[in-house]
């Protein structure tokens, strides 16, 4: 086997040590997924658009300023995508979506400059659910993605392309976000690791809106440790986003070895009773124990109101949805209808054929709930019960460390068969959205596979803040198995 | 609670978006299901629960008052779908 036939299968730190050693080149590492991504994107569908030939202008300058000495960092010469939903300068960023299939991003997003300026190469951009809304990647304007485990089945959703391209390692490491469980339902999906930080950990300039009292960026890579090394660097203050915390921002990878001797995990009574499919809760059992094993304390917790952590969500975001998406009106960008004849003319036919059905299903539900005569009904009292869960929440973490559960009741469905229910898909992320509206970090990381052969990952919630103890608790995980480095055979 | 197409006609309009008159059944069925899931939260006492608009209690910070934008309108117009002299342009709208 040839050098470039392998370098897909190392981690974030034997890329770094390999262009840096001179093992092998930045270019060298850049080809090698670029072949991979023409071998295999067209199957899974992973990328709307893959920057070939600006990751090599990439890759000879960051080979040369690496030989120089001027690029040392973890992520200098390392290779990765972004979900298609931070803009990219002079780079198409559609978020999937027909209204913005033309729309070239004049600036990079806050991370996307973190990672250029560290010496990333971005290999592409990774297909989604329009606008972030769906469970599944099948509300994309530019196609369903396939998950690489079973190409019958999704990835899950939004970040559905991300997930899919970690799996079938068509990329060491991606940026997606997590609104309702959009990092960590399609991370179970896939066998993948991936954080969503504390709401506030990580500027949100230049990330397309979605809800922005729900919206947060993560990294989605193999191990805890690649996410670590990422978080190290897009992680921080940036003035350009009013809610972007100013707290200092620790090393990430310095605590990963930490002892878990002792570690108190709460385990919410309410994520493994009725709904949860018996073959998951099997597989989340076994780590449970070997958790314990390893010397962790495990109490039962309560989240009485989580079972309203659903209607809150659908109450919330499309409320935040149908303000943020307001500015897509066919005037400064986006798509335009043919021959308005009139200024409402060019904005009802702009909007309607540009956003798919999903989104103008949200959008009508928060102008609604928004709407004269309804707000204390509906956007209120939501905002009101989403304080009940956040206190749950508070409640739970005086007991113990961390929470744990599964990210989702099931593995991964079919394509198709939720996607005329919109119901049966939004209750797929009843795990994963309560950690959303309380704003706490939360992540997923491979546990094994179900009796279908499909992957399971668990649910990791920390306190705020507090995503170097959960980073710490995965990463010993992944020193005692390796489910996160399995890869479907035909991707190996 | 169910939602009647009326009623989903004018959230359309409110929401800018024209709905053509076959699909106003489909969507008229899909928002009452929403709703209908929405609605197990009437039933919840929240007497003197104060809302929750965000996530985190932290206050607005404030920037030093200098001058941060720099100018970016040919770059910016340079993704608009009809402009001239600098301006975006829209149908007549005063006759």
């Amino acid at each position: 086997m040839s050098q470039a036939d392998s370098i897909h299968t190392l981690s974030l730190k034997g890329i770094h040590d390999g262009v840096h050693t001179g093992k092998f080149s930045v270019m060298e590492a850049t080809d090698a997924y670029l072949d991979r991504i023409e071998r295999f994107n067209p199957e899974l569908n992973a990328y709307i658009t893959v920057t070939r030939d600006t990751a090599k202008t990439q890759a000879v300058d960051i080979d040369n300023r690496i030989r120089k000495g001027e690029l040392t960092g973890a992520m200098a010469g390392v290779p990765y995508a972004l979900k298609d939903l931070f803009c990219s300068e002079g780079v198409l960023t559609t978020c999937a979506s027909n209204m913005l299939a033309n729309f070239i991003s004049p600036y990079d997003a806050h991370v996307a400059e973190k990672l250029k300026a560290a010496g990333g190469v971005l290999l592409g951009k990774n297909n989604m659910d329009e606008f972030a809304m769906g469970s599944s990647n099948e509300t994309s304007a530019f196609g369903s993605v396939c998950n690489p485990w079973d190409v019958s089945k999704v990835p899950g959703g939004s970040s559905g392309g991300g997930a899919a391209t970690i799996a079938a390692r068509l990329a060491p490491m991606t940026l997606g976000t997590d609104t309702g469980g959009s990092i960590r339902q399609p991370a179970s999906f896939c066998n993948i690791t991936g954080i969503k930080p504390t709401y506030g950990r990580i500027s949100r300039y230049g990330m397309i809106a979605f809800a922005s009292s729900l919206d947060q960026c993560g990294p989605m890579a193999a191990s805890a440790e690649d996410c670590a090394l990422t978080l190290n660097i897009i992680a921080g203050l940036d003035g350009r986003d009013s809610t972007c915390m100013d707290l200092p921002v620790p090393d990430y990878t310095a605590t990963l070895n930490g002892s878990l001797e002792g570690l108190r995990i709460g385990l919410p009574k309410e994520f493994f009773a009725e709904g949860l499919d018996a073959q998951v809760a099997d597989v989340i059992d076994r780590a449970i124990k070997q958790f314990q094993a390893k010397g962790a304390i495990i109490k039962e917790v309560t989240l009485p109101n989580s079972h309203l952590a659903v209607p809150v969500y659908y109450v919330v975001a499309p409320a935040e949805c149908s303000s943020n998406l307001s500015r897509f009106d066919g005037v400064r960008f986006g798509h335009r209808c043919e021959n308005p004849k009139d200024l409402m003319d060019l904005y009802e036919r702009s909007r309607w054929e540009g956003f798919g059905d999903e989104v103008k299903r949200r959008i009508m539900i928060g102008t609604y709930a928004l709407s004269a005569g309804y707000y204390d009904a509906y956007y209120l009292k939501a905002q009101q019960v989403r304080r009940l869960i956040k206190q749950d929440f508070e409640a739970a973490f005086k007991d113990v460390d961390v929470i744990m559960g599964p990210s989702c009741p099931t593995t991964a469905f079919g394509i198709g068969e939720k996607k005329d229910d919109p119901i049966s898909m939004y209750l797929e992320d009843l795990y994963t959205i309560p950690v959303s509206l309380a704003g706490l970090p939360g992540m997923t990381f491979p546990i094994g596979f179900a009796a279908d052969g499909l992957p399971v990952g668990m649910q990791l919630v920390g306190n705020y803040f507090e995503e170097a103890r959960m980073l710490n608790i995965a990463h010993q995980y992944q020193q005692w198995t390796d489910w996160h480095t399995q890869v479907p055979a035909r991707f190996a | 609670m169910a939602i009647s197409e009326d009623e989903v006609k004018k959230v359309a309009r409110l929401a800018r978006l024209a709905v053509p008159e076959e699909r106003l059944a489909a969507y008229t069925q899909s928002l009452s299901n929403i709703l209908n899931l929405v609605d197990q939260l009437s039933a919840v006492d929240t007497t003197g629960v104060e809302p929750m608009a965000h996530p985190l209690d932290m206050v607005q910070r404030l920037r030093e008052d200098v001058v941060t934008e720099t100018d970016h309108r040919a770059q910016y117009q340079a993704v608009a779908p009809e402009v001239e002299k600098g301006l975006y342009l829209v149908p007549k709208v005063i006759e």
